[in-house]
């Protein structure tokens, strides 16, 4: 192939992936300059007739498109991943979910990517996992409520701490100021007896059993170890590395483990995403959701529309629910937002603020029985008299 | 920071460039469309904030296209309203 015709393709008003396509298939081939530019001349006129139109109702083409394989997902809520043990939701409440933009996904979950010097070592991987999976203190010992004394007991294993690479003296200072600061559980006292790896509670009010019970209670459940959010997490080998697969998810914290690929770690909630990376990646991971979520349950959407449907969440810098409190309220016409959802508020709404409807779009004029402005009903004739 | 994160650096944020005013003023002429008709990105963003972008500029973005390969976008850096 001449550098000429490279120069050409490559100044040509076409997409790259086109350009690298037909680079790719030219190849070595050596072809005439007729025949080359006999075929950038069809390639242009296909381009051409393949772009969407002028005025087209795009939006109405990816609701359709998107809406209506929706119909055909399971309703179901629950689903197996494919990963050992962790619960995702998927099918039609994740799609809600994702286009709801809802805060809190309601199975929260992350992929942790590791670095290359721990991704290939199963120990190493394992080791990273345990700074980030939330341990309570009833894992690393034994805890003892001593109702004559009036005491909870901790005995520390040494062992699970060492296993755990966590001093002893980290839980010491961890499961108080724990109890205290997230738990919100302050009446009590504590003795530290390092030589005998001891930690005891004593509770501020040494005759109610009911308090005795509430603090063991709340030293049990005390995380010591991990991030707070995450509940659980599996250690799976995938194409020769050590993947971490969570339930719950803080992108934020994980990122601040020693260890994690802070470059392809990813979670499943949106607003995390766009929170933490920017509005870009909050697109981008709007856009991997959906497709995966639709393409789980065998539905192949083209993905120009779930692009569209993204781009329109994302476009004001914040990711936006398609519904009445993001893109569907924030429409121009009063009849088209009307026609959504809670029909009166809006109507009464508008006639406080004296709001007028210009009538341009498809829905309003659809509402008082005018041709809309789009294909046919968007051209006007006029006809010469004579 | 301790494990000398980046925004910029991870998988899903493509990349985010400062226009010039001479750049601007094409992307504006081409488009035939005025500075408040480009979607926005929020000056407290962390991408922005990562690249040291200032409130009314431009940021190209340099998408990884599904359909297209790379595709252009522009966004204008706004500030974040208040709630």
């Amino acid at each position: 192939m001449k550098q000429s015709q490279i120069d050409v393709i490559e100044a040509a008003d076409l997409p790259k992936k086109t350009k690298d396509d037909l680079i790719a298939y030219i190849g070595e081939k050596d072809l005439s300059d007729e025949t080359f530019n006999a075929i950038m001349d069809r390639i242009n006129i296909e381009y051409a007739n393949s772009r969407i139109e002028p005025c087209e109702a795009v939006g109405i083409i990816a609701a359709q498109s998107i809406g209506e394989p929706g119909t055909q997902m399971t309703m179901r809520t629950f689903h197996f991943a494919g990963v050992a043990e962790i619960n995702v939701t998927l099918g039609l409440p994740r799609l809600i979910e994702i286009l709801d933009a809802r805060k809190i996904p309601s199975t929260p979950s992350m992929t942790i990517y590791l670095q290359d010097e721990y991704c290939c070592d199963r120990e190493k991987a394992r080791e990273v996992s345990w700074q980030i999976e939330a341990a309570h203190l009833s894992e690393f010992g034994e805890i003892v409520t001593d109702m004559l004394d009036m005491k909870v007991r901790v005995r520390i294993n040494r062992d699970v701490c060492k296993k755990r690479k966590i001093t002893i003296e980290e839980i010491f200072e961890r499961a108080p100021r724990k109890i205290r600061d997230k738990n919100h559980y302050r009446d009590f006292e504590c003795e530290e007896d390092l030589a005998d790896a001891c930690l005891t509670f004593i509770p501020k009010d040494q005759d109610s059993y009911q308090n005795l019970f509430a603090l063991a209670e709340n030293v049990r459940k005390v995380i010591v170890q991990g991030i707070d959010d995450i509940e659980r997490v599996v250690v799976r080998k995938e194409n020769e590395e050590y993947i971490l697969y969570t339930e719950g998810s803080n992108l934020k914290d994980v990122f601040e483990v020693e260890g994690v690929d802070t470059t392809r770690t990813r979670t499943n909630n949106i607003a995390e995403i766009s929170d933490v990376l920017g509005i870009e990646a909050g697109r981008n991971a709007i856009i991997d959701e959906a497709l995966n979520t639709l393409r789980e349950q065998g539905l192949d959407v083209d993905v120009r529309h779930i692009m569209l449907v993204a781009d329109m969440m994302c476009i004001d810098g914040e990711v936006k629910q398609i519904g009445r409190h993001g893109i569907a309220g924030e429409k121009e016409s009063v009849l088209s937002r009307a026609s959504f959802e809670v029909t009166v508020n809006h109507l009464l709404d508008a006639a406080v603020a004296n709001e007028t409807d210009i009538l341009e779009g498809v829905t309003e004029n659809v509402i008082v029985g005018q041709p809309i402005q789009l294909g046919t009903g968007d051209v006007k004739l006029i006809a010469k008299k004579n | 920071m301790g494990t000398g994160f980046s925004v910029i650096k991870h998988v899903m944020v493509p990349d985010h460039q400062i226009m010039t005013a001479e750049e601007i003023e094409e992307l504006l002429a081409a488009f035939k469309i005025t500075r408040d008709q480009l979607p926005n990105i929020y000056h407290d963003d962390p991408a922005v904030k990562e690249i040291g972008a200032k409130i009314n500029d431009v940021i190209r973005i340099v998408r990884n296209s599904k359909t297209a390969g790379k595709a252009e976008a522009y966004r204008i850096v706004v500030k974040r309203p208040k709630k």
